[in-house]
């Protein structure tokens, strides 16, 4: 067994845009990456969150101060690869103590080519984002902080890139998972089909829907709504995803086309593509939502759920149509976290009910959208 | 409840906690907590409600009983918090584990068993090792883990007789799985949260008071973290809690354990669920001050009804309580047992708790919370690098106190660390952050320090005195180096959300850094330093002080500032001062702080020391050698108080009598000491708190054996005294300089002899001449004059007639220049607020400005008698008679307006009560048969059956009365004494000793233990026997009365 020794790391720096530098050790790939900075506040799950797809174009600070001590395992990812562009850690163990874990969480960093650093004081850095906002960052093992700000400033900036048509899947497919069979058919009948507009889906939305007996097909994001009803889907899931949703619209135009025709859960990205459909505007939020202790209230029953989110932008809901009422709020700043048709089997939610990382609390979200996909059924075999 | 508009009413045996001082409820009582004065406080008081879920096992098992005598219905009191369905379900293992299989939680294979018989034939479905547990005990009292048969008969037997209601469950040992703690909080709309989950560095085995616990847990996936909170919170509903719990499970460390071959059977391994409290716990305690997060202030706004989101968040005060606490740092508790005084103790650990309090740290890293906590524990010379000089080969792996050194050492030793794992069951994360300590260890054995060094040696934790023995160096020449090369702790806040939101706590930890989020205090500020761990000699009465201080500092508009390292006390809420420390209480870390504090003034704000017990007054000198200021008493005069010599020679100046004695570093002139004096004598270290290795030694033969055990403490000096026969009596005082106040006078109701922790004590005084009393208060005021007092002091007396034929024989036997453990005792009868009349002399005032003047405050119209309270029976090996060294870990207060009335009351708070017609087991010394004679005419007269060994029941036949004699010599035939105490013919035990240790542990030893363990009153003491005997006579005539009725005399 042998130590991570930090005085071993090469140093590093991380370089925000506003010129705040905070000096590390390297971990993972030495290379340098662009991204923005922006914390969770997660105690667990940081395999997760790394390959979760809507951490594309950022830099992943964890603000607890541990970080691989239970080492990685394929079970654990949500993706196909890492989608954080970098990751930074107060400390990062090498030596993981876990009876499923196969690598370390610097050489599954190191091995994809994704660059990291620990030893930052990643509280003073969270504290920073905070209280000035989410910001670009850079980091650098070769550079001076200044050559890395240079660079930094002439590369693209986050909010101009529409990372979702990187993380979406090419074409469609159908979800299959060995570690979790199709479950049982309540009625013995056929099971439902789920179609899943890929925004950047996590695999456990997928298997939750898999395990409520439904069979599964992802969808490329540019999918028109024509082509996805051809499918025959009993139901559709507008999936989560990275970026503005403003630069969304064709997602947009399909999100449109569906509503009326097919039951809809959207989650996250696709809460907030929906809520545009429905009339609202979407903005940013200055340093996001992102851990797994966030209180929703569900504005009908007054109880509050302990979420897990990871969102930069929410819905205003101000402008909504009078089609659609908020369901669901923050319940520390009140922005919205949910949403509703009146008429349509049409609901939303901007956190993530599928957890992985987080709390399972609102998982009985997916019951209520099966038992809109299966009432539907009903009813359309009925009128055959 | 305050804040809610809802008048509370408190009920309390113990006078030592803040939390019977008047100020926290609208009423308050200080009453035994039996049915029967809870029935007359409700029927006074008639509340609609009562709220037993923040006051331990106690509270539940009081709630379940008044309900069952049906007090609650009959004055119509709703049961808040919890039902008695629910403490019920949750105590009692049968419906427990039928709930838990009902919704699919998994349990471990067990059977509930009532008698030894079925408990036989239950070893069929359990197998060994089995674990004992007894229903409703507190702390397990009276479980284990049997490995053999005969460990199983004895464990199961003991249990048996624990339970209230015999009850025990037998249970599948889950040894060596991963143990974990979820505190979880419901409110009326079924919204539900985690506040903190802790992982044990001990795996199952070791009752979780007495593991090494970090929070959150570190070797838990996303998943198991989950799936463990899920469960968690599956139960607190389907228990139907309102208010907090407690959750605690063992998780399966690896596939082969549950005898999977791979690791493709499922993601997750198997877990059970252990226990459950329905109630704020030790552990929530623990979470409160891990998290930031106030749960029993969240659980008692919940119990009267309010919603968890309709709770402000006291930390951030824009977000609401209905959240989970992120945690951005690492937390450590260690337990602090008590076996550097009870030596003799069995040092392992199991089922039943044997810790008396805890430590906590908190760090950005393992290590360095680890290594603080170590330091926090105040184990002198105890550090990191401790090894016990028996350690040979292989260190001992099994569970003791010591466990965690001993893996240090077989680090250090190169064992494998994968089996030093497998042997002690600490998972491999654990162990490897060990070596990575002892890695830095070799680097500055073998390197040159440098600033990249040093800084990663202080990120690990390393003490500056560690630094110093590893790099052959003094710590101060180590703190000179960190100077230079600006190597300084900085500080961050504890404030629930990791930075996510702007947070008004000021409750800080040290840790090695870059940014400091703790600028020094722009007002004018002072430091009250805490007193570290509960342990024997040093409890919750200092907390009282501390807090107590921190207050007077705020009404005086000085911005208080607290440093402790005790989660379960008031001082460490972060709303008690005005910024929280949360530190190791030593030399490096206070000057650290206060350094901090200081910043570019470099002018350190003023430290109390006189209100942290013996661990706050010893910084007195390092602080004054640092040149940092202390408020009140200097650290000369607690030195002159402190060393025999000087102390002599002022004494003499005054021409005040102690017992003839002097302080010797040498065997040679202690026996001629000794000699000079003649015996008996009293032999103790110098500088040494609670009475450990303090011996009455009867001859030279057992001077010399004690003499060395004395030396072996290391304080330099050690005393020799006369010692003395007679009634103790102790005095409190407050000192400006000028004038002397004394607040009040106890006697002690056993003689002095008896460690003055452990002796009940009676204010006013019963015995005492009006020469003797004037003598007490002259005394003290000349020597709170002398000694420069500048706030409180505690003296002890011997009277003591025959000694001092020509005075009032009065001797003085110990001064303490600083707040004594009588404090909220005497402040709360007497009504003199000690604490602050102290801080405010600190800060300037005079007494006579605050309103007092020279000499005795007057006596109140009231008798209060506050009585020890020991956790022996969760000591085995441990010698229960009452002597020099101090044993008890708590107290009670009994009070009325007359003494019978108010002993009896502190003997049933004290589970000493004996009512009339119980059976007596007497075995008495030679020494104390004259005085016995009387006693027992009295328990003959009530109507008491007596049994008694060889000696005493030929006295007692000699007296005319009937008695069964009982055979002490345990292998010549049956029935013995211990035989009568186990099979319940006796009640309660009479045993006194006479000589020192030795002799006492000769004779009786199984006595005392026997009667221990199976929770039956044990007298050590002839003069505890006669208050007990004359409280016989006032059976049930005593009062049920706010503390402050009988203190302002309002009589019936």
């Amino acid at each position: 067994m042998s130590l991570l020794h930090t005085t071993e790391r090469p140093p590093a720096l991380l370089v925000l845009a506003d010129g705040r530098v905070f000096p590390g050790v390297g971990v993972g790939a030495d290379v340098r990456t662009n991204g923005e900075v922006v914390f969770t506040t997660s105690m667990t799950g940081y395999q997760e969150a790394l390959t979760d797809p809507s951490f594309r174009g950022q830099i992943l600070t964890m603000t607890f101060p541990l970080q691989g001590n239970y080492g990685t395992n394929a079970s654990m990812e949500e993706s196909g690869e890492i989608q954080v562009r970098g990751f930074v850690v107060r400390e990062m163990t090498d030596l993981p103590s876990h009876w499923h874990s196969t690598e370390t969480l610097h050489a599954y960093l190191a091995a994809r080519g994704i660059a990291g650093i620990a030893e930052v004081d990643t509280r003073a850095l969270t504290r920073h984002l905070r209280s000035r906002g989410v910001v670009m960052g850079t980091i650098t093992q070769d550079e001076t902080a200044e050559e890395a700000l240079a660079r930094l400033h002439a590369a693209p900036d986050y909010a101009t890139l529409d990372y979702v048509a990187e993380v979406s899947t090419a074409t469609a497919y159908d979800f299959t998972d060995p570690l979790h069979a199709l479950g049982p058919q309540p009625d013995g009948g056929t099971p439902p089909h789920v179609v899943v507009l890929d925004l950047g889906v996590k695999r456990n939305i997928m298997r939750i829907l898999r395990a409520r007996g439904c069979t599964v097909t992802a969808v490329p994001h540019l999918t028109d709504a024509e082509t996805i009803l051809s499918l025959k889907p009993d139901g559709v899931l507008l999936s989560p995803g990275p970026g503005d949703p403003m630069l969304l619209d064709h997602v947009t135009t399909t999100a449109r086309g569906l509503i009326g025709r097919t039951p809809i859960l959207g989650i996250c990205l696709g809460h907030q593509v929906i809520g545009r459909v429905l009339g609202a505007d979407t903005y940013k939020l200055k340093f996001g939502h992102r851990g797994a202790n966030h209180p929703v209230r569900d504005e009908i029953t007054g109880k509050v759920y302990i979420t897990s989110q990871n969102h930069g932008f929410a819905v205003d809901g101000d402008r909504l149509s009078d089609d659609a009422r908020v369901t669901q709020r923050h319940l520390n700043d009140g922005t919205v976290e949910g949403l509703e048709h009146r008429n349509e089997p049409v609901f939303t939610i901007q956190y993530h009910s599928e957890a992985s990382p987080g709390p399972n609390d609102t998982e009985f979200l997916f019951d209520r959208f099966m038992t809109s996909v299966r009432s539907l059924r009903e009813s359309a075999r009925g009128g055959r | 409840m305050r804040e809610e508009g809802i008048r509370s009413i408190l009920v309390n045996s113990n006078p030592a906690t803040i939390m019977t001082d008047e100020e926290v409820a609208d009423v308050t009582y200080i009453e035994p907590l039996t049915v029967e004065v809870l029935e007359r406080i409700i029927a006074r008081e008639r509340p609609e409600a009562l709220l037993p879920t923040l006051g331990g096992q106690t509270g539940l098992n009081l709630a379940v009983e008044l309900h069952e005598a049906g007090i609650l219905d009959r004055y119509n009191v709703r049961l808040l918090g919890s039902s008695v369905r629910t403490i019920k379900l949750a105590e009692d293992r049968q419906l427990f584990r039928d709930l838990l299989t009902e919704i699919g939680e998994p349990t471990p294979a067990s059977m509930i068993v009532e008698s030894w018989e079925q408990a036989q034939a239950a070893l069929d479905l359990v197998g060994l090792p089995a674990v004992v547990r007894p229903a409703y005990t507190l702390g397990g009292t009276g479980g284990g883990i049997a490995h053999n048969l005969e460990e199983y008969e004895r464990i199961t037997k003991s249990g048996l007789a624990a339970s209230p209601i015999s009850q025990v469950l037998v249970e599948q040992s889950l040894l060596g799985w991963k143990e974990l703690e979820y505190e979880v909080m419901r409110d009326g709309n079924d919204t539900c949260i985690t506040i903190c989950n802790m992982e044990n560095l001990d795996p199952m085995g070791v009752h979780t008071g007495d593991s090494i616990v970090v929070a959150p847990s570190q070797t838990l996936s996303d998943r198991e973290y989950h799936m463990l909170r899920n469960s968690a919170l599956k139960i607190i509903r389907a228990l139907g809690i309102e208010g907090g719990c407690n959750v605690q499970f063992a998780l399966a460390p690896r596939p082969d354990v549950v005898g999977w071959a791979g690791s493709d059977e499922a993601e997750c391994l198997p877990y059970h669920v252990i226990e459950v409290n329905p109630r704020v716990s030790r552990s929530s305690a623990l979470a409160s001050k891990a998290t930031g997060y106030p749960i029993a202030r969240v659980a008692a706004k919940i119990a009267v009804g309010k919603r968890l989101h309709e709770v402000e968040n006291a930390v951030t005060r824009r977000t609401t309580a209905a959240f989970e606490p992120a945690l951005d740092y690492v937390v450590v508790k260690i337990p602090r047992w008590p076996f550097d005084k009870f030596g003799t103790g069995d040092r392992t650990l199991g089922t039943q708790m044997k810790a008396t309090g805890e430590v906590m740290a908190i760090d950005r890293t393992f290590e360095g919370a680890l290594q603080k906590a170590i330091r926090s524990l105040e184990f002198g010379n105890r550090s990191i690098l401790w090894e016990k000089p028996t350690w040979t080969g292989d260190p001992p792996m099994e569970a003791t106190d010591e466990r965690i050194w001993a893996v240090l050492s077989s680090i250090r030793r190169r064992i494998p660390l994968q089996v030093i794992s497998d042997r002690s069951g600490i998972d491999p994360w654990f162990v490897e952050r060990l070596a990575r300590i002892v890695e830095m260890e070799r680097t500055l054995l073998s390197e040159d320090l440098t600033p990249v060094l040093l800084r990663e040696a202080k990120r690990l934790g390393f003490a500056d005195r560690d630094i110093a023995t590893l790099a052959d160096r003094l710590p101060e020449q180590v703190r000179a180096l960190r100077e230079e090369w600006d190597i300084r702790p900085v500080y961050k806040m504890v404030d629930t959300c990791a930075a996510e939101f702007d947070a008004v706590t000021p409750y800080f930890y040290s840790t090695y850094e870059y940014e400091n989020e703790a600028p020094p205090t722009a007002r004018e500020s002072v430091l009250v330093l805490g007193s570290g761990p509960i342990r024997i000699g040093q409890g919750i009465e200092f907390d009282y002080c501390s807090v107590r201080a921190a207050r007077a500092l705020q009404a005086a508009g000085i911005e208080a500032i607290m440093a402790n390292s005790n989660p379960e006390t008031v001082s460490t809420d972060f709303d008690t001062s005005d910024r929280l420390y949360f530190e190791p209480l030593d030399e490096e870390s206070i000057r650290d702080l206060l350094e901090n504090e200081a910043g570019d003034s470099g002018e350190a704000p003023r430290t109390i020391v006189q209100f942290g017990g013996q661990t706050a007054i010893n910084m007195a000198k390092p602080l004054t050698n640092a040149a940092m200021p202390i408020a009140g008493s200097s650290a000369d005069s607690i030195d002159i108080a402190e060393d025999r010599g000087r102390f002599g020679e002022i004494l003499a100046e005054l021409d005040i009598p102690q017992p003839p004695g002097a302080a010797v570093t040498n065997l040679e002139d202690a026996l001629s000491t000794a000699n000079a004096i003649g015996y008996p004598v009293l032999v103790r270290p110098s500088y040494v708190l609670g009475g450990r290795a303090m011996e009455v030694v009867q001859d030279a033969n057992e001077l010399v054996r004690f003499f060395g055990a004395a030396l072996a403490e290391n304080t330099g000096a050690v005393l020799i005294d006369k010692y003395l026969v007679g009634p103790e009596v102790e005095v409190d005082a407050i000192c400006d300089g000028v004038t002397v106040l004394i607040p009040g006078i106890m006697e002690h109701i056993e003689r002095a002899g008896v460690h003055s922790g452990d002796s009940m004590a009676v204010y006013p005084p019963q015995h005492l001449t009006d020469e003797q009393r004037d003598a007490i208060v002259d005394y003290t005021t000349r020597m709170a004059l002398a000694l420069e007092v500048r706030g409180l002091m505690n003296v002890q007396f011997v009277i003591a007639p025959a000694a001092d034929p020509n005075g009032p024989g009065v001797f003085v036997i110990e001064v303490n220049p600083r707040s004594s453990r009588t404090v909220p005792f005497l402040s709360k009868v007497t009504g003199v607020p000690m604490v602050q009349l102290a801080v405010n002399i600190m800060l300037g005032q005079s007494l006579i400005d605050q309103g007092y003047t020279n000499g005795l405050w007057p006596e109140r119209a009231l008798v209060a008698v506050k009585a020890p309270v020991f956790s022996m029976s969760k000591l085995v090996d441990v010698d229960t008679f009452l002597g020099p060294e101090m044993k008890s870990t708590g107290e009670v207060m009994g009070v009325d307006f007359t003494f019978g009335p108010a002993v009896r009351k502190a003997l049933i708070a004290s589970g000493l009560d004996v009512a009339p017609g119980t059976p007596f087991l007497l075995s008495v010394s030679n020494q104390s048969k004259a005085e016995a004679v009387p006693l027992i005419r009295m328990l003959h007269e009530a109507g008491c059956r007596l049994y008694a060994t060889e000696g005493t029941a030929a006295l007692i036949q000699g007296l005319g009365i009937p008695v069964e004699m009982v055979t002490k010599r345990l292998n010549e035939g049956h029935p013995n004494v211990v035989d009568v105490i186990r099979d319940g013919t006796v009640k309660a035990v009479i045993n006194t000793v006479e000589g020192g240790r030795a002799a006492a542990q000769r004779d009786g030893f199984h006595i005392r233990r026997s009667a221990t363990e199976m929770r039956i009153p044990c007298f050590t003491s002839i003069d505890t026997v006669r208050a007990a005997i004359q409280a016989l006579a006032h059976p049930d005539s005593y009062e049920v009365r706010p503390l402050i009725e009988y203190r302002d005399g309002i009589r019936p």
